[in-house]
């Protein structure tokens, strides 16, 4: 099988951790969001994967080549030359997504959850049309385009109804599809928009089924929702009764949902948890109490420091006593004085915060 | 009226001292901590805020009788006397209480008969809420040297706050005073009144009686042709007839003194803050506290990896080893101090805890409240420069210190930042920039 990540540019919203590391390799749960992908489509039998990018870092290439050795996947770019928004790529690799029958996945590289491709795979395949639309129930369907069913059957779609004012259901768009090759006659080479141009193309022939997602989901493409879409994914580890998780038992671990890389070190003392993910040669010393937050590589909280709802960048440091909060993201190589607050901060790498940041602020 | 006035002997000359400490109506601006404890028994570094003044006076060899004058009940002083008769035998203590407001002059005045006994020669006046190093032995030097009948202690801060004060203009090089203005509406001088006086009884009290007479023969209109006063001079009341009676050193005394008198300025170019507001107590601990620290005072904790100095910690106090005070922190009898804690330019009082890996930075902890794990409790800091404890935020204008008072309760992890919190309350979520009551 074959599947196309729509990976896109910069990734500017999850600034300031784009700054150092193209988004697909920030690491979501300890792991670069990519590979997350990379592995479930490996799972479900898929061989073939194109990554649509505007741009090639080198680092990524590397990163890749790792992953096509240890999934046995063939990983190929696709660069636009011009944004060709999110239908356009599909185009632009059609000779990779259409050298055979079978049907390909298409998911967006923002998008985390429990990644269902077999079961998506074979709804697919017994309903026999053009292409299915995984979609997920959210509490406020008002701030999103939902979907609406034919009233004849549970899953063909009949329309899309963007930001309703009134209440037309509450399942959306969850942002992976799978398509049958014959979608690809539909898109031209441009600019196009799969959700404006081709989904509406294909409901008009009444060609377009949706797919139940079970468990969370959550688009992770800005901080805030990286650290929601953390707790949502440590939980359903928790659910799991996942060994990668920290053992309860760990007398630091507080509340659970601790995710931490066998490399780091924790000092006496602390308070971990609930919903903390620490990276690979993090060192927390004694005293440090955390909670809701993501600790990357190579970085370091220091005694009594106390730090909740924040993205610790990579090889970053919090001083003793800091207290961080409220969405702080530390970008790589950032140090946190002692005894400092952040509240809200987003900190450019490789800046020193000797003063409090008593409001939201970026500083550059 | 009969004034025991000497004339002026030949031999040893006699001086006495009077600390001038107001009364309970007067401290409002020290609340929430005033609630609790009268303003000149509150502790900065390590001791009540009279004793930093007593101890001065104490240094003055020829000092052996000080009054303490002010309207508080008797019985607030009585340990207070008992304590300092015990450490300075040679020195008689005495209080004198005002029964209604009489302002400083007027206290002074009233108490004239106990303060002249004896003859004295000169009287040392100091307001019980300034914060200095009290230069008491300089001051003296320069009475003996202009043959003065008056001294006062002066020091420079910066144009915009000199407004506040009480502003002398002074002839550089003979120390003369030329005039003297109270909290002027336009610039003056940048030199101001520290509050702190030598006076000869000869003069201060023939120019007491004079401003009392002044008063009864004119009315207060003529005096005073400031805006402010002739709207209450055209009302008159009961109000207006207490403050007649009142009578101040600064408004109604030292301009006259100026425009007469032997009257000199002691610039200090030591510190000076003036223990107004509650806030004022942080920075009035520093500077004590560094003063001590400086004068290799026995009674601070000694310099360490998780004690910088200066810091003054009670005998009676428990500060687990692992945490990290100073500098310029002061802690209070039987105050809990927890493992992994960090204070920082603050004062905790009596009975206080603070709980593991707390925070707690430019703050007043009030007596028995207790601070929770992971809190943090925190101030801002303002330049030394600064004669305000007030700051601007976002356009507010807020508290520089936090202030909790008595027995009030931090929740675990929970943030305090810029708040002044009335006694007996419990913080359960952050909070900033707020007065809780």
């Amino acid at each position: 099988m074959k599947a196309l990540i729509l990976v896109g540019g910069f990734g500017t919203r999850l600034r300031p951790l784009t700054l150092t590391l193209p988004k697909p390799l920030v690491e979501f749960a300890n792991k670069p969001m990519i590979y997350h992908q990379v592995k479930a489509l490996a799972a479900a039998g898929v061989t073939d994967i194109v990554l649509a990018v505007n741009y090639r870092p080198e680092i990524m290439t590397e990163a890749l080549q790792k992953y096509e050795k240890e999934f046995n996947v063939r990983i190929e770019f696709s660069v636009e030359t011009e944004p060709l928004g999110t239908a356009g790529p599909l185009k632009l690799a059609e000779k990779i997504l259409g050298k055979d029958d079978t049907p390909f996945f298409v998911l967006n590289s923002d998008v985390i959850c429990e990644y269902p491709f077999n079961e998506l795979a074979e709804f697919h395949r017994q309903h026999g049309q053009e292409g299915t639309i995984i979609v997920t129930k959210v509490e406020e369907p008002s701030k999103y385009g939902v979907i609406v069913h034919k009233h004849d059957h549970p899953s063909r779609i009949d329309r899309f109804v963007e930001k309703p004012i009134e209440f037309v259901g509450n399942r959306i768009n969850a942002g992976i599809y799978i398509f049958n090759p014959s979608v690809l006659k539909r898109i031209e080479l441009r600019p196009t928009s799969i959700e404006q141009e081709t989904f509406p193309a294909i409901c008009k022939d009444g060609q377009l089924h949706s797919f139940d997602l079970e468990g969370f989901w959550m688009d992770v493409g800005q901080p805030k929702d990286f650290l929601a879409g953390t707790c949502l994914y440590l939980s359903s580890l928790t659910k799991k009764n996942s060994k990668e998780l920290t053992p309860v038992s760990e007398p630091f671990v507080y509340g659970g949902n601790v995710l931490m890389d066998p490399s780091a070190k924790v000092g006496k003392n602390c308070r971990i948890g609930p919903n903390v993910t620490i990276g690979p040669n993090v060192v927390i010393g004694d005293g440090v109490r955390l909670q809701r937050c993501v600790l990357l590589s190579g970085s370091k909280v220091k005694d009594h420091a106390w730090v909740k709802s924040t993205i610790v960048g990579w090889n970053s440091s919090v001083g003793r006593w800091a207290r961080l909060e409220n969405v702080t993201v530390l970008g790589d190589d950032v140090a946190i004085g002692d005894e400092v607050y952040v509240n809200g901060g987003s900190i450019l790498p490789h800046k020193t915060i000797k003063q409090n940041v008593d409001v939201p602020a970026i500083i550059m | 009226m009969s004034l025991n006035i000497p004339h002026r002997g030949k031999g040893g000359k006699s001086t006495k001292a009077v600390i001038l400490v107001g009364g309970p109506s007067r401290g409002t601006r020290f609340r929430p901590l005033s609630l609790d404890v009268p303003k000149p028994l509150f502790d900065v570094a390590g001791h009540p805020i009279i004793e930093h003044c007593f101890r001065a006076v104490a240094k003055v060899p020829e000092i052996k009788e000080v009054f303490i004058v002010g309207y508080y009940d008797e019985s607030v002083f009585r340990d207070f006397i008992k304590d300092s008769s015990k450490s300075f035998p040679q020195i008689r203590v005495q209080y004198l209480r005002e029964y209604q407001a009489l302002g400083t002059a007027g206290g002074l005045y009233h108490f004239r008969d106990q303060i002249l006994k004896g003859q004295p020669d000169r009287l040392f006046v100091l307001n019980a809420d300034v914060c200095c190093s009290f230069p008491l032995g300089e001051m003296l030097k320069l009475y003996e040297d202009k043959d003065a009948e008056a001294v006062i202690l002066g020091t420079r801060v910066s144009n915009e706050a000199a407004t506040n004060f009480g502003c002398i203009v002074s002839d550089p090089p003979t120390k003369r005073v030329l005039h003297y203005v109270e909290k002027p509406e336009s610039h003056i001088s940048n030199l101001i009144n520290c509050g702190v006086y030598l006076f000869s009884t000869e003069c201060i009290f023939p120019a007491i009686r004079s401003a009392i007479k002044r008063r009864t023969e004119r009315p207060r209109l003529l005096s005073y042709p400031s805006s402010e006063n002739l709207e209450s001079s055209m009302y008159p009341g009961d109000d207006d007839d207490e403050k007649d009676q009142m009578i101040r050193l600064e408004q109604d005394i030292l301009s006259s003194v100026a425009d007469s008198r032997q009257f000199f300025v002691l610039e200090t170019k030591d510190f000076w803050r003036q223990i107004k507001t509650a806030g004022s107590a942080v920075p009035a601990n520093a500077l004590y506290l560094t003063k001590a620290f400086q004068n290799g005072s026995e009674e601070l904790a000694a310099p360490s990896a998780n004690i910088l100095p200066p810091v003054f910690i009670h005998p009676t106090a428990n500060v687990d080893p692992t945490a990290k005070l100073g500098p310029n922190v002061s802690i209070g009898p039987r105050a809990n101090i927890g493992a992994g804690v960090r204070i920082k330019d603050s004062i905790v009082l009596e009975d206080a805890e603070i709980k593991h890996d707390a925070c707690v930075l430019y703050s007043i902890v009030g007596w028995g409240s207790k601070v929770g794990c992971w809190a943090r409790v925190e101030g801002t800091p303002t330049p030394v420069t600064s004669h305000s404890t007030s700051i601007v935020k976002n356009g507010v204008k807020v508290q520089s210190v936090t202030i909790l008072g008595k027995e009030c309760a931090v929740g675990d992890e929970v943030r305090v930042q810029n708040c002044v919190c009335l006694p007996y309350k419990e913080l359960k979520r952050d909070v900033a920039n707020e007065v809780i009551m």
